[in-house]
């Protein structure tokens, strides 16, 4: 089988895969971060989402081996030690979540939305850069209320820095 | 209430685990040998299985077992069960056949499973599962209601001739025929309840371990009720003793009424882990979520309404056909039964009502509760009845509703239900108000002259949740007892765990049972950690469905605190020397009334348990159980009202505007109601314009992934207006209701008036999709 060599949440990673082995099976099954999760298997639903070079990917449509030498950000990556990541804050404060099965696609999606479109996103834009990732529980009401709450703390966050 | 009290939008306690991928759901969770599973499913929806061949399978290096329904039913492992009795209004006993979890001679659904692959690992185990060779003779298909009630139609079961499980009734038929009789007006309706799949967004999961010398099973699952999971494997399909099955079912990524029911494949798990002597694992693929998690709603119905004179409601007659699919699913005959047309009295005064409920079998993924229940098939009805009713009567919706408002409670249906409180005048003038339901029709013409259609309906739901008194529900032939179980554990140093049967599956408990326990004793949240959904731990429980967490779970915990601040005040009058009727609670500190004299909570905890000075004949420690079996019912109502624009050239809605004014009863946590509601309204508004579960005539489920099934997305939705009004529940200690299907129950009937007062036609299918939209307009011009 062979060696695959990428950097997860900024440590070296290796294994020996099977060719077929997804990103999303790599990060799960061999390096134990389940965080990410698999909710439909078609690239619909957004609950694998991670950062591959700083950009929102879906892990389980790329296979690991295509992911090698990259930077892979998982959402056990995000938080500075005890200090959440203003999006992870903004997801609690607003109730954005209940279930928390869709929670770590919907941050990684979400952050990506905010780098791209900056702190002054609006709500039709968040809405619409949302439809790659599926929440049964919330609405999306709560969920849109964090990113735009998020956004302004990023921006404020970015300003100062 | 102070600031973590009743009352408080206090921010989730669970939160912390979710936001930074430490929850941990069952297929996160990995065993010392673990094996995988793969089934072998059914690609036909009605067929023989003439022979499985899996020798090619048990070639492959890394499999360790094929297993199939014939050593099922070998080893004695029994059928799958309903639960809850229905008879037919001849007195009959419902006809049901066998459901066997792998389908040993006869498949009836496609995705059916015939046999099971145990593998090393997950891949291999699909690959293994492709080799497998059955031999199936293909027979004729029902694949929907008419299909299977038309003379002459293929039969599923023999033991359900004409594909009938019961036929049904409720009311009084001879006086509701009468009341028609003699009505001003008569409007009639006819509709479908489409069928939904739940989709949770966390596929069903099992891991089940068999320790050999012990003879025990534990099994990780993703259940709604784990302890009914554990008496149905155990007293049903005879896996094994109660005390030699855990069940736990850790974080579980929403259940919406899927995960209530004990599906073939964690049972399949348990046993095939003895059989192979490893730990085995099996995660739902998505697809697999689609072709066997129970589906929900499918109705097909015809109501009458009769009006008197001054447009009084003087009776209602329906009849409704109900899909079950090919077998029938652990709740599913209660479900357009006594959950259904018990509501049909909705928020009126209506003094006869007939219903008549045939349950019909066809050749498709069985049907069970989902969000709502019975009763949002409910209110869609009757709420589409009162606007089609409104416009046929040219009254105005919001008037005709209001005439016919029950006002004075206790108020006895015609149907089994007798309303406790509520006040629904309130809550439809809390919504018109919040809509400027007196500005639309000046919105509409400016909307009409920029080319667009406006329309706004109207619904005013009402259901019956804190699902249920056991005696009742015991006299309607449910299974079991619907009470719940409550433990509070005060430890030495004053903190407190409290023991659950309900499951918190996305709702908060964590957070609100908290709530409930630091407004009781002052001590803050984070000294009480809820433990739920493991039967090693928690003693019994009935779980978490039907909107029955706070008023029946909470209700169990408040009889619990009651017993606990009873003993804590006896050993306080001990050692203050003071009257236990003297002794009130201030900020977590024990006080005699009118004294500086005081002890701390923390303090009474260790008198308890030190136990050097307690009062005379008293036992050490402080622990309290109780079991609380509700009363009646409760009664959560309220308004949605529904502002749409319809694009005429495209046949596209778009949503101006949603309100929602609820009435709950008392609110333990403002901000988790509103996210429930969020959450149901979302799926209320998916039945009503996006969700159609379509199977071909071949009973092929074309809509099995989510390219092909329209799950609700971000970009469909409004952000919604939500108010509350308020009458207390006089049935619990709290007056809550339950908040978690209000949403679902109320909205699409709110949508669908909407858009047929837009486009000027009542003819509209659910999901009002907009090609169904673009035809409607077009058959109508």
């Amino acid at each position: 089988m062979p060696a695959v060599k990428l950097m997860v949440n900024g440590k070296p990673a290796s294994g020996d895969v099977e060719d077929r082995t997804l990103l999303v099976q790599f990060l799960r099954d061999h390096l134990g971060l389940t965080g990410t999760h698999v909710g439909c298997d078609t690239s619909q639903c957004g609950a694998c989402v991670v950062h591959i070079d700083g950009r929102a990917v879906k892990s389980c449509t790329v296979l690991v081996g295509q992911a090698a030498g990259a930077n892979v950000t998982t959402i056990e990556g995000i938080a500075r030690g005890d200090e959440l990541h203003p999006m992870q804050a903004a997801f609690r404060d607003n109730h954005g979540l209940q279930c928390g099965f869709c929670t770590p696609g919907m941050i990684m999606s979400a952050i990506d939305i905010v780098n791209r479109h900056g702190g002054s996103v609006d709500e039709a834009t968040v809405r619409h850069e949302l439809e790659g990732n599926i929440c049964r529980c919330t609405g999306y009401h709560n969920i849109v209320r964090s990113v735009l709450d998020a956004a302004g703390r990023m921006k404020v966050a970015q300003a100062a820095e | 209430m102070g600031i973590e009290g009743i009352g408080a939008s206090v921010a989730r306690k669970e939160d912390k685990r979710f936001i930074t991928g430490s929850g941990r759901y069952t297929d996160d969770i990995r065993l010392h040998g673990m094996t995988y599973a793969q089934f072998v499913r059914s690609p036909y929806a009605h067929a023989k299985v003439k022979a499985i061949d899996s020798s090619e399978a048990m070639k492959m290096p890394g499999v360790v077992a094929v297993l199939t329904g014939k050593e099922l039913v070998d080893d004695k492992i029994g059928n799958l069960i309903c639960g809850w009795m229905v008879h037919s209004k001849d007195g009959s006993p419902m006809k049901m056949g066998a459901f066997p979890a792998m389908a040993p001679e006869l498949v009836r659904f496609v995705g059916q499973a015939v046999a099971v692959v145990i593998a090393d690992s997950k891949n291999l185990a699909r690959d293994a599962a492709e080799k497998v060779d059955v031999t199936y003779e293909e027979l004729p298909v029902v694949a929907d209601i008419r299909a299977a009630i038309a003379s002459g139609a293929p039969q599923l079961h023999p033991e359900a001739p004409g594909n009938i499980v019961y036929d049904w009734s409720l009311g009084d038929e001879a006086a509701t025929d009468a009341a028609l009789a003699k009505a001003a007006n008569v409007v009639s309706i006819e509709l479908t309840n489409n069928r939904l799949v739940p989709n949770a967004m966390e596929p069903r999961s099992a891991i089940a371990s068999y320790d050999s010398a012990e003879e025990h099973f534990t099994l990780y699952t993703t259940s709604q009720n784990p302890h009914v999971a554990r008496l149905v494997l155990s007293a049903f399909y005879n896996i094994a003793p109660e005390n030699k099955l855990r069940v736990i079912a850790p974080d579980v990524g929403g259940g919406f009424g899927s995960k209530i029911f004990i599906y073939p494949e964690e049972m399949v798990a348990l046993w095939a882990s003895k059989k192979v002597n490893r730990p085995v694992k099996w995660t739902a693929d998505r697809t697999e979520a689609f072709l066997t998690d129970a589906h929900g709603r499918d109705h097909l119905s015809k109501a009458e309404m009769a009006f008197d004179k001054d447009n009084k409601i003087i009776a209602l007659k329906v009849k409704t056909h109900a899909n079950f699919g090919a077998y029938m699913s652990l709740f599913s005959s209660s479900v357009p039964t006594y959950l259904y047309a018990t509501l049909l009295s909705g928020q009126y005064d209506i003094p006869n009502i007939y219903c008549e409920v045939i349950g019909v079998y066809t050749n498709t993924t069985p049907v069970d509760a989902y969000r709502g229940a019975g009763r949002p098939e409910a209110s869609f009805l009757l709420e589409r009845l009162m606007e089609t009713a409104a416009r046929k009567l040219k009254v105005n919706p919001a008037e005709l509703r209001r005439k016919n408002f029950i006002t004075s409670f206790p108020h006895q249906t015609p149907v089994i239900m007798a309303y406790d409180a509520g006040d629904f005048h309130a809550s439809l003038e809390a919504a018109m108000k919040a809509i400027d339901y007196a500005g639309f029709a000046a919105r509409k013409d400016k909307a009409k002259k920029e080319g667009k259609l406006r329309g706004i309906g109207l619904s005013c739901y009402i259901e019956a949740c804190g699902i249920a008194p056991s005696k009742a529900v015991g006299s309607l032939g449910a299974g079991v007892g619907l009470w719940e179980s409550a433990e509070v554990r005060v430890n030495p140093v004053g903190t407190i765990e409290i023991l659950t049967g309900s499951h918190s599956h996305g709702q908060g408990h964590e957070t609100t049972f908290a709530q409930v326990v630091a407004d009781r004793l002052g001590i803050p949240i984070s000294q009480v950690s809820i433990i739920h959904g493991d039967t090693d731990k928690v003693q019994f429980g009935m779980g978490t469905y039907g909107s029955r967490s706070a008023a029946v779970g909470i209700s169990a915990i408040v009889k619990a605190l009651e017993k606990v601040e009873a003993k804590a005040k006896k050993i306080v009058s001990h050692h203050l020397e003071a009257s236990e009727n003297d002794i009130v609670i201030e900020d977590g500190n024990f006080k005699v009334a009118g004294t500086d004299k005081q002890m701390a909570f923390a303090n009474v905890a260790l008198a308890a348990y030190t136990a050097h000075n307690l009062p005379p004949g008293m036992e050490p420690g402080l622990k309290e159980g109780a079991f609380y079996d509700p009363t009646n019912f409760t009664f959560p109502a309220g308004a949605y009202i529904c502002e749409v624009e319809v694009d005429a050239g495209t046949g596209k809605t778009s949503f101006v505007n949603f309100v929602a004014a609820d009435d709950f009863g008392r609110l333990i946590n403002p901000m988790i109601v509103e996210g429930q509601v969020h959450g149901g309204l979302a799926q209320g508004i998916g039945q009503a314009i996006l969700e159609g579960t379509v199977y071909d005539k071949s009973g092929q489920l074309v809509t099995a992934s989510f390219m092909d099934y329209s799950m609700p997305r971000a970009d469909d939705l409004p952000s919604f207006k939500l108010s509350h009004t308020t009458t207390l529940c006089p049935g619990n200690p709290l007056g809550v209701k339950g908040c978690g299907e209000a949403g679902a129950i109320g909205a699409s009937a709110a949508v669908i008036n909407a858009i047929t007062d837009a486009i000027g036609t009542e003819k509209i299918e659910m999901p009002a999709t907009p090609d169904r939209v673009w035809a409607a307009i077009h058959a109508n011009a």
